[in-house]
């Protein structure tokens, strides 16, 4: 299977509300560095709800890494993202009673597919190491209220990688930085996602990052849904 | 154990409104369990104030005031029971010792009682300590008087004082016996009963205060004895009891004395069991005691909800969270857990918390409220009751929990990854 993504006629709506999302056909090649960008409104972060099993489709296949995620139940689709699908925020991604470290390794500790990934290294160290490689290796005992807006992002870049998941979906991570730290961030969350061999869809309405990426998706373009 | 771990941390992280919940839960279960122990001390303490008496033997009446006149000090006796009629029971082969008391009288408040070395001898109180003298010695002549340790103390008496005796019951008697005065031989030590509230004289002294009076009349002025008239007595005849309390040579006769006493023909007269009649007397005044139980519990409902409101109102600041976790695979019953986990945290903590408190002030309070109120609370391990009421805070707090909780749930299904507000 060589397809991270494969979604065919997939519909969503809030409740009775009108259609957020119509998209005939959208597939992604494993691998991939994808760049899906939309104006605010469009539904970006909506799919990546669904494509994260948040949210459940009304109509259509939801194929994430082989598995239909329309076809699962709720429990199925948590637990499948626990074990998949790393997830970065636009901010605030960080739980605030817990240590950078701990907020780190919450994903391990969660689901123990990605535990079983680390290949016997400690979470600690793997942690540790992660956070070396995004450059905050010295923040790991900090707590995270004392961290800037960037470094935040990084703990989180480094929580979404660890236990390699195959998909990292990042909702806006960079767009409460400033130029320069997008791109460095940007760098070092590429080298990640090659290193782990990990595929990355990664939202955002700004197009001069657009292209960073192997491949752009315009959601205007493939969601049918007027909005 | 990650939910626990995660719930522990986020109540840290809001160490001061948690420490506010913890405290006023604490406050509510230290209060309920503390009213449990001052209810079995009161009631340990009451049932306590007599024991080893097997009967206690008045005239017809009732048992309840019976009990009450005889053992403590309150009400009136109705009638007497003749000198020979007491001394026949005392003579009986089943009964092993007497303690006659004569009443009716007072001084200052402090009922007067009249008895013998009896009383100092065979007297029972608390699991079967004996009454026993801090000063002096106990009263034997006709103008002696022994002082509970109370009234000593209120009265500011030492050995040597002169007390007046009145006639009749109450803080100011109608007469004055005051042509007699009597003197302070001896004061006892402090029982926390109501031996401690009353004033011992012998039975002749009682006999001598009412000298020359007919039909319940004071003699005439001028006819009054002088205490050198009743000194020169050779012998004063003791005439009447009001009571006496008998212990049985053995306990399997009891029941058969008790129904051969109220069978008496020449006097009507009674005999109860003291136990039982105590604890007759104690379910008349259970009904404050489960009012005050129903208050506490309902004190500790109010923490708990305390506890609610503030998990609740937490909820909405915590939707940022909730979505993380929804994001690194948690589903909506891990967010259910955590919050359950953390209001049983909480009741715990109090609850434990609460018991802590009510060891440290029992500990500190017990002998103040011993000294000042003559309440004997124990200092005893948590038995049944305190872990019943412990676990009963903790599965409120269990249940209680899934209120916020399963908004949350609601919430964190309706969110999705996005907050929206």
């Amino acid at each position: 299977m060589s397809l991270a993504i494969d979604v065919r006629r997939l519909r969503f709506r809030y409740g009775g509300g009108p259609w957020v999302l119509d998209i005939r056909e959208l597939t992604l090649e494993r691998g991939t560095r994808a760049f899906l960008f939309g104006s605010s409104g469009s539904g970006k972060t909506t799919l990546l709800g669904v494509l994260a099993g948040v949210l459940k489709p009304d109509e259509g296949e939801v194929g994430v890494l082989g598995r239909d995620l329309a076809s699962l139940s709720g429990a199925q689709r948590d637990a499948f993202r626990a074990a998949h699908i790393g997830y970065v925020f636009q901010m605030f991604n960080l739980i605030p009673y817990l240590s950078v470290l701990d907020n780190i390794a919450l994903p391990v500790r969660m689901n123990a597919q990605r535990k079983a990934r680390l290949d016997g290294a400690g979470v600690k160290e793997t942690a540790a190491m992660l956070a070396d490689h995004l450059q905050i290796g010295d923040l790991l005992k900090r707590r995270v209220t004392e961290l800037s807006v960037g470094q935040q992002q990084r703990v989180a870049a480094c929580r979404a990688l660890i236990g390699a998941p195959e998909l990292i979906v990042a909702d806006e991570p960079t767009s409460s930085l400033d130029f320069d730290r997008r791109e460095a961030f940007l760098e070092l969350l590429f080298r990640e996602c090659e290193r782990a061999g990990a595929t990355l869809v990664f939202v955002s309405h700004d197009r001069a990052l657009e292209g960073m990426f192997s491949r752009t998706i315009s959601l205007p373009d493939i969601n049918g849904a007027a909005l | 154990m990650l939910s626990l771990d995660l719930a522990l941390k986020s109540l840290r992280n809001r160490a001061f409104s948690t420490s506010l919940t913890v405290g006023s839960i604490a406050l509510s279960v230290a209060l309920l369990i503390g009213v449990e122990n001052v209810r079995v001390g009161m009631r340990e303490s009451f049932s306590n104030t007599i024991s080893q008496t097997d009967l206690i033997v008045g005239a017809k009446g009732g048992t309840i005031q019976l009990l009450l006149y005889s053992v403590f000090g309150m009400g009136s006796p109705t009638n007497n029971l003749s000198w020979d009629t007491y001394r026949e029971w005392a003579e009986h082969p089943a009964v092993e010792w007497t303690i006659p008391y004569g009443l009716g009288d007072s001084h200052r408040g402090f009922r007067v009682i009249g008895t013998n070395e009896d009383f100092y001898r065979h007297y029972r109180y608390r699991g079967g300590q004996a009454i026993a003298l801090a000063e002096g010695r106990a009263g034997s002549e006709v103008f002696d008087v022994t002082l509970g340790a109370d009234v000593a103390t209120e009265l500011g008496y030492g050995i040597g004082d002169e007390v007046e005796v009145t006639h009749g019951i109450g803080e100011v008697g109608f007469l004055n016996h005051e042509h007699l005065p009597f003197t302070v031989v001896g004061i006892l030590d402090k029982t926390f009963t109501p031996v401690d509230r009353a004033v011992y004289v012998t039975l002749e002294g009682i006999e001598a205060i009412h000298f020359g009076w007919e039909d319940g009349a004071p003699p005439m002025p001028g006819e009054e004895p002088t205490p050198d008239d009743v000194l020169a007595m050779e012998e004063i005849e003791i005439t009447q009891v009001t009571s006496f309390f008998v212990g049985a040579t053995n306990r399997r006769d009891v029941l058969r004395l008790q129904r051969e006493i109220n069978d008496y023909e020449s006097e009507p007269m009674m005999a109860v069991i003291p136990g039982l009649a105590l604890s007759e007397m104690w379910q008349g005044i259970g009904y404050a005691e489960t009012g005050l139980r129903v208050v506490t519990i309902f004190v500790v409902l109010v923490g708990l909800l305390g506890m609610l409101v503030s998990l609740y109102t937490s909820l909405n600041e915590r939707r940022r969270e909730m979505a993380i976790l929804r994001a690194v695979g948690a589903g909506p019953r891990r967010i259910v857990a955590l919050l359950v986990l953390e209001s049983m945290c909480l009741a715990a903590a109090g609850a434990i918390c609460g018991l802590g408190l009510v060891y440290v002030l029992l500990s500190a309070g017990q002998p103040i409220v011993e000294a000042q109120v003559g309440l004997f609370i124990p200092i005893r391990p948590p038995g049944a009751v305190e872990w019943l009421f412990l676990g009963a805070v903790v599965t409120a707090g269990f249940v209680m929990g899934f209120v916020p909780a399963l908004k949350a749930y609601r919430t964190a299904l309706h969110d999705g990854l996005a907050v929206r507000v």
